[in-house]
């Protein structure tokens, strides 16, 4: 079982009309030439990030700003001075504890919210009840909905709550709001794989808790992978509920790269940089790792089944 | 469908506890944010007086939130035009079988994974509004291209500020769009190239009639999408700039606000935000599950 995102290339590409083979050729090369300046527009904000990160300090400026670095980055300007190395541990120090956390709320965020998504899943697509699609509706809405509309209520609810600023209370809004996409991609990948054998085992008398567990759940990994690459990198890269709920001292890596960038050393433009890069290396780890899957959930947020 | 609670039941209940949670925390949230709409709570203290839309009136005659309107609105064009122009062009290039079209994708995605306040890093950087001598980031570029022509002040200039503050996001979301129309593109049997260039259709016109109606429900779809991310813009321009007035969209309005404990305001721009994305999102909801049905 594999998940497709529509996008890998036909096994069969037709040839073009013959009599424009010239005319072909000219553009193909055109063509490349274009693509290949798109791969390099894209990628300059990464080579400022790198280059920058490896300078020390006094090697930031104006007119240098787009050349490799003077020096090795263990060397630095003067001696015993800042080496382009700093930057990364002074990223680190700043980033390091805060990354720890980050782990702590993405992983258990992207697990429950799965394994939610997927039991909701099963029930609006293989075992169905009347209105199923009109739930099914009102949960997608919550996918929607901009979270500012919430906010200042679920802003006032923590503090009558006395919920503590910290990964806790971030952790339960992730899986909250995480819950309509994963049940929305979820929804969509059992519809689309044939299950004869859950009829059977439902013909069989099996219940729908024991039909779901020796049999949908197996079948489910892809469906997994997806959500889990989606929920890990929402909660990942998340800003908003972590500066409305939190705190830099308690919260996740986005404030303190905030932080670290706006914050008193407000000229380290290169351990900014570090930090971003640091900041940024658990979510592209997962995209070049497992890019179709990240793909595949990127897809299935446009809705279509 | 099978009749009766024993069938129904199990289901129901395995869905429950998403539907109680949703039902408190989107919509029950939003009942909330609504009422406190209506409320004089424009401090710390909880002394509430029902005041009707009066908050809402306030809103829309106050310079300093039309201006965050006025903002979102040059922000949203250029957002949607960028990425949708970008998209399209690199997934039309991709189509037609391209070596190495797997590097090329995942290099245009990529940026995908990266969060807005990791890039707001490098793009505040590449913004940098100096110029001549001082200059850096882009201006640099431009300079040392012999482009001097092209330097700006980027984010600061008073009415097209915000276009620039697009950038970032354009380059964000550009791959996105790009498989979502890849995949428009792939669907396309392609038996209906083949008839319609069998009937004689010339390029222009196997476009005109079969690929673009082909297309239509995919950009779509993308339009929708890149638009409501677009009316939520928060991280990036809070990475780029932080919450000045000259960049101010009602996402960051509300979150001076907020601040500010000025909950009625706060809840005010929330709901107007919300109507917004509704006016986008609820007919295009509607449409989708119309299709579906319509396919079944």
């Amino acid at each position: 079982m594999t998940v497709t995102t529509g996008i890998e290339k036909k096994p069969a590409v037709a040839a073009p009309p013959a009599g424009a083979r010239a005319r072909f050729r000219l553009g193909r090369t055109a063509k490349y030439v274009l693509l290949v300046v798109f791969l390099v527009v894209v990628l300059m904000p990464v080579y400022v990030l790198i280059v920058t990160s490896l300078k020390p300090p006094q090697d930031v400026n104006p007119e240098s700003a787009w050349a490799l670095p003077f020096r090795w980055p263990w060397e630095s300007v003067v001696d015993g001075g800042p080496t382009g190395f700093d930057n990364w541990t002074i990223a680190w120090d700043a980033l390091g504890p805060a990354i720890m956390r980050t782990f702590a709320l993405a992983i258990p965020a992207a697990l429950i919210s799965s394994f939610l998504g997927a039991m909701n899943g099963f029930v609006l697509s293989r075992w169905r009840f009347p209105r199923a699609d009109w739930v099914f509706t009102f949960i997608l809405f919550g996918m929607f909905i901009p979270y500012q509309a919430i906010m200042t209520p679920l802003v006032q609810m923590k503090t009558a709550l006395g919920l503590p600023s910290d990964i806790s209370t971030l952790l339960m809004v992730h899986i909250i709001y995480g819950l309509p996409i994963c049940t929305l991609i979820f929804r969509n990948y059992y519809v689309g794989i044939p299950m004869e054998l859950m009829e059977a085992s439902r013909v069989d008398g099996a219940g729908m808790l024991r039909t779901f567990r020796s049999i949908v759940l197996p079948l489910s990994l892809p469906g997994f992978v997806v959500t889990i690459i989606w929920q890990f990198t929402s909660a990942w890269n998340d800003f908003l509920f972590a500066l409305f709920l939190s705190n830099q001292r308690e919260g996740p890596v986005s404030l303190a790269l905030n932080n670290l960038a706006q914050g008193a050393q407000l000229a380290n433009y290169g351990a900014a940089m570090a930090g971003a890069l640091l900041a940024s290396l658990p979510t592209l780890v997962v995209y070049i790792v497992l890019g179709k899957y990240f793909i595949g959930g990127l897809m299935s947020g446009s809705v279509k089944s | 469908m099978r009749k009766g609670i024993r069938n129904w039941g199990p289901p129901l209940l395995l869905i429950s506890p998403t539907i109680v949670i949703l039902g408190i925390f989107v919509y029950g949230l939003i009942g909330a944010n609504i009422s406190v709409s209506m409320t004089d709570r424009h401090s710390l203290r909880p002394a509430e007086n029902f005041v009707g839309i009066e908050n809402y009136v306030n809103l829309f005659t106050e310079e300093r939130f039309l201006h965050s309107l006025y903002n979102l609105g040059i922000f949203t064009i250029f957002f949607i035009v960028g990425t949708m122009f970008f998209g399209f062009l690199w997934a039309w290039m991709l189509d037609k079988g391209v070596s190495a079209e797997g590097v090329f994708r995942s290099v245009y995605l990529f940026p995908m994974a990266i969060s807005f306040v990791a890039s707001g890093v490098v793009w505040r950087w590449l913004l940098n509004s100096a110029e001549g001598d001082r200059a850096s980031g882009l201006n640099r570029i431009f300079e040392s291209l012999g482009l001097g022509f092209l330097q700006n002040p980027w984010w600061s200039d008073p009415t097209w500020g915000m276009a620039a503050i697009a950038l970032p996001a354009i380059w964000q979301l550009s791959g996105y769009v790009m498989a979502l129309f890849l995949s428009g593109f792939r669907g396309i049997p392609d038996e209906l190239r083949e008839a319609a260039r069998m009937d004689g259709a010339s390029e222009w016109k196997l476009y005109r009639h079969v690929i673009f109606p082909q297309l239509s429900p995919v950009a779509l779809s993308a339009l929708i999408i890149v638009g409501h991310m677009s009316l939520k813009v928060f991280d990036l321009i809070m990475a780029i700039t932080k919450a000045i007035y000259q960049t101010e969209v009602p996402a960051t309005y509300l979150w001076i606000a907020l601040t500010a404990n000025d909950y009625a305001k706060a809840a005010t721009i929330a709901t107007i935000l919300l109507l917004l994305v509704a006016v986008l999102i609820v007919p295009y909801l509607i449409y989708t599950a119309r299709a579906e049905k319509a396919n079944r």
